[in-house]
């Protein structure tokens, strides 16, 4: 039987288990749409910006670990979602992104609408595809998913244009994918796991590094099994929250740029830093030559790109993390091994009790106080954290103890203002009985407030908290600490709407709060409620994220905090070697 | 240091956009680069020589590895591949010096392919220090114009069969 390739597109979605299509319509879209209307199966979302339904599907992929698909129409459309898309690049995201393109005809002829949405997702993509038979499509759509969810996963985009919707072809959705130059390696390399425990076994001050790897691998039962039988204290990156409950003693909370002193401080004396699924990202490295400069590296990665590409491994695996930790693991146990870290968790205990870290309550109400009353009323019960991004992404990954996967949505590597909104909508849509949370900023939610009415429409209990200082507050506190308080445009005060008024407009619950007594019952009202709730929190205007460590600095030299020098003058104070 | 790399792809579109692109944008720079297809139509060879050290070289390879087309890539040794490129040259040839231009394009075992009033076309195919070596020579005649392919290499059959 014939089917029309719109028709076969949407099959193919069905195949493939997607339940909900975050999209936004036009003219060269309208047979995928015409075709989506058939389907009992999928869920498709009008959001009210495209950037806002490629940041639903990622949101929705971080929170259950299936892939996001997102859909828009060609030129405009398609550029509205790059952004979105390159968001889900940067963090490994597993996405399909599907947009529609001109007549094939046309196509190079600078048509309406016209864009080389090919040429300009691939630098941003981990595959994409034009697709210009429409009978090549359902291979495609295998592909794409396959390469989507498999190996380090990524956003997948196809390019479908309309005369391949609407084209005739005798369909049947393919069991398996032929990609001959695509194999990703799994298993790790059995004697390099031998070399790894062994290294593990005989370390005086490991540090277990784990990143959004460890959480696309689900490996983290692994981690806190090798964590636990090896004793590692373990430090969990942004991207990486989920992966080992932060409440855990082991745990050291998230290193780098906005890590605590304890943590900072023991990712530099450390001797053997074991990263799994970590990138060596700037923000947690800080200047490269200080950083873990007395340890040997292991570094667990299923990119092999990522190995030695910012830092040399002294052993390097690449496979699936999951795998491999279990390979670690089973090497420690035949190698009938008692950890030897006593010593240094007894350090590592004494620098968090004296560097724990820290705000003050006095004068107006703080931010980090707001996120800790979120963390106190949703500590347990099922939760997903959003964020979007600058000082509130920051404050919320100090102060709320992440302990299950999928419960951290945030923009790592592009760092996105306006993420967190449209991803709240995909968490929840994913996750319908968590109370799903975006902690916002008021610079931030102005960039996708419109996402409101996706959330009021679809009866989505989603609570939007903004931590409102009338800045655009990262940006603020670089300018007052590196620019001479010279603050260019970056005072949001005058032009802001009001965020209470702004959230009834839209149909949603609007609250505010002044004061640390009205932070705890209008969460709790919000939690309570059935529908969508915007806490508009006027917070103290000029605070700072501490502590910090400047751009280019070494990590263990922080600003603010609780205050301490740099790991050599704490070493030398404290008496050790 | 230079290198040569053999990279075997997928024959489809976009690859060349793929390959180029991701060498701008990961900040190496390419030589030259020479492709087409091999004997079976499904795939394609490139020829690209780099400029790097080794550290970036074998960022290179990993990051070429992940495009999904990349099928296998081969970092040439020079001493055991086949190194060529083809350059045509139009120099001038006025009737007077013609005799030497010729005799010059001998010496190289490079043929005359086009011949004009005023000049002629040679071409000449070889290692790059010999096709250099031609053109050094006749540089001082007038070069009109000039084309090469960029490095075409395979590996010695030697070496495939260890």
């Amino acid at each position: 039987m014939k089917i029309k390739g719109a028709q076969a597109l949407v099959a193919s979605l069905e195949k493939e288990g997607v339940e909900v299509l975050f999209g936004y319509p036009g003219g060269v879209a309208l047979p995928i749409f015409d075709a989506l209307y058939d389907s009992k199966q999928i869920n498709t979302v009008l959001v009210r910006h495209e950037q806002g339904a490629a940041h639903a599907a990622d949101g929705y992929a971080r929170a259950t670990g299936d892939v996001g698909v997102c859909m828009a129409t060609s030129g405009p459309g398609a550029m509205n979602l790059i952004t979105g898309i390159a968001n889900a690049y940067m963090d490994s995201t597993a996405m399909v992104a599907i947009t529609a393109q001109v007549l094939t005809a046309v196509i190079g002829t600078d048509a309406f609408q016209e864009t080389d949405t090919f040429g300009v997702t691939l630098p941003i993509t981990k595959h994409n595809y034009l697709i210009k038979d429409a009978r090549d499509l359902p291979d495609v759509m295998k592909e794409a998913f396959h390469l989507a969810r498999t190996g380090r996963p990524g956003p997948v985009l196809i390019d479908v244009p309309v005369d391949v919707s609407r084209g005739e072809i005798t369909y049947k959705y393919p069991e398996s994918v032929n990609l001959p130059g695509y194999r990703p390696t799994l298993k790790g390399h059995a004697k390099q796991i031998k070399q790894a425990a062994h290294m593990i076994a005989k370390a005086k001050r490991p540090i277990l590094y784990v990143g959004g790897g460890c959480l696309k691998a689900e490996a983290w039962d692994d981690i806190a099994k090798l964590a636990e039988l090896a004793k590692l204290p373990t430090t969990t990156t942004m991207m990486g929250k989920g992966a080992f409950p932060e409440t855990h003693d082991l745990s050291l909370g998230m290193p780098g740029m906005h890590g605590a002193r304890y943590t900072n401080y023991a990712m530099t004396q450390t001797d053997l830093l074991i990263g799994i699924g970590v990138r060596f990202d700037d923000r947690v490295t800080g200047k490269l030559e200080a950083f873990a400069k007395n340890a040997k590296i292991i570094h667990v990665d299923i990119d092999p790109a990522e190995i030695g590409k910012i830092i040399n491994a002294d052993v390097p695996i690449v496979g699936d993390a999951k795998n491999i930790v279990d390979g670690i693991i089973r090497e420690l146990k035949k190698m009938e091994h008692k950890p030897i870290t006593g010593e240094w968790l007894h350090k590592i205990a004494g620098w968090k009790k004296k560097y724990p870290l820290h705000y003050h309550m006095e004068g107006a109400l703080k931010p980090e106080f707001v996120v800790e009353q979120i963390y106190g009323l949703t500590k347990d019960r099922e939760t997903v954290i959003c964020t979007e991004v600058g000082q509130n992404q920051m404050w919320a990954s100090q102060y709320y103890k992440i302990t299950k996967p999928r419960s951290w949505v945030s923009s790592g590597g592009l760092g996105t203002m306006g993420f967190g909104l449209p991803a709240s909508v995909g968490a929840q849509f994913g996750r319908p009985k968590a109370a799903v949370f975006d902690i916002a900023g008021d610079g931030s939610i102005q960039m996708v407030s419109q996402e409101l009415a996706t959330a009021v429409y679809n009866n989505l209990p989603i609570n939007v908290v903004i931590l409102n200082n009338g800045y655009l507050g990262m940006v603020r506190q670089w300018q007052e600490l590196f620019y001479d308080r010279r603050y260019s445009a970056s005072d949001l005060a005058v032009g802001t709407p009001d965020f209470v008024k702004l959230a009834e407009a839209y149909g949603a619950i609007g609250m505010r709060c002044t004061t640390p007594e009205e932070v705890a019952p209008a969460l709790a009202k919000a939690i309570a409620s059935p529908k969508c709730c915007v806490i508009d929190c006027v917070v103290e205007r000029e605070e700072n994220v501490y502590p910090m460590v400047a751009p280019g600095a070494s990590i263990d030299e922080m600003l603010g905090g609780v205050p301490g020098g740099s790991l050599d003058e704490m070493l030398e104070e404290e008496g050790w070697e | 240091m230079k290198h040569t790399l053999s990279v075997l792809v997928e024959n489809k579109p976009g690859v060349l956009a793929r390959v180029s692109g991701l060498f701008g944008r990961r900040g190496f720079n390419i030589d030259s680069l020479a492709v087409g297809p091999t004997d079976d139509e499904r795939l394609s060879r490139m020829t690209i020589v780099i400029d790097g050290e080794t550290h970036s070289l074998e960022q290179v390879a990993k990051q070429l590895h992940k495009l999904i087309n990349v099928l296998k890539i081969n970092d040439l040794d020079p001493g055991e591949s086949i190194e060529r490129e083809l350059m045509l040259i139009r120099v001038n040839a006025q009737p007077a010096v013609r005799a030497e231009v010729v005799e010059i394009a001998n010496i190289f075992r490079a043929k005359i392919v086009d011949v004009a009033r005023s000049t002629v076309t040679i071409e000449v195919t070889g290692t790059a220090e010999k096709t250099m070596g031609l053109l050094d020579l006749l540089r001082p005649y007038g070069i009109k114009e000039l084309v090469r392919t960029g490095k075409i290499a395979l590996a010695r059959g030697s070496k495939e069969e260890k």
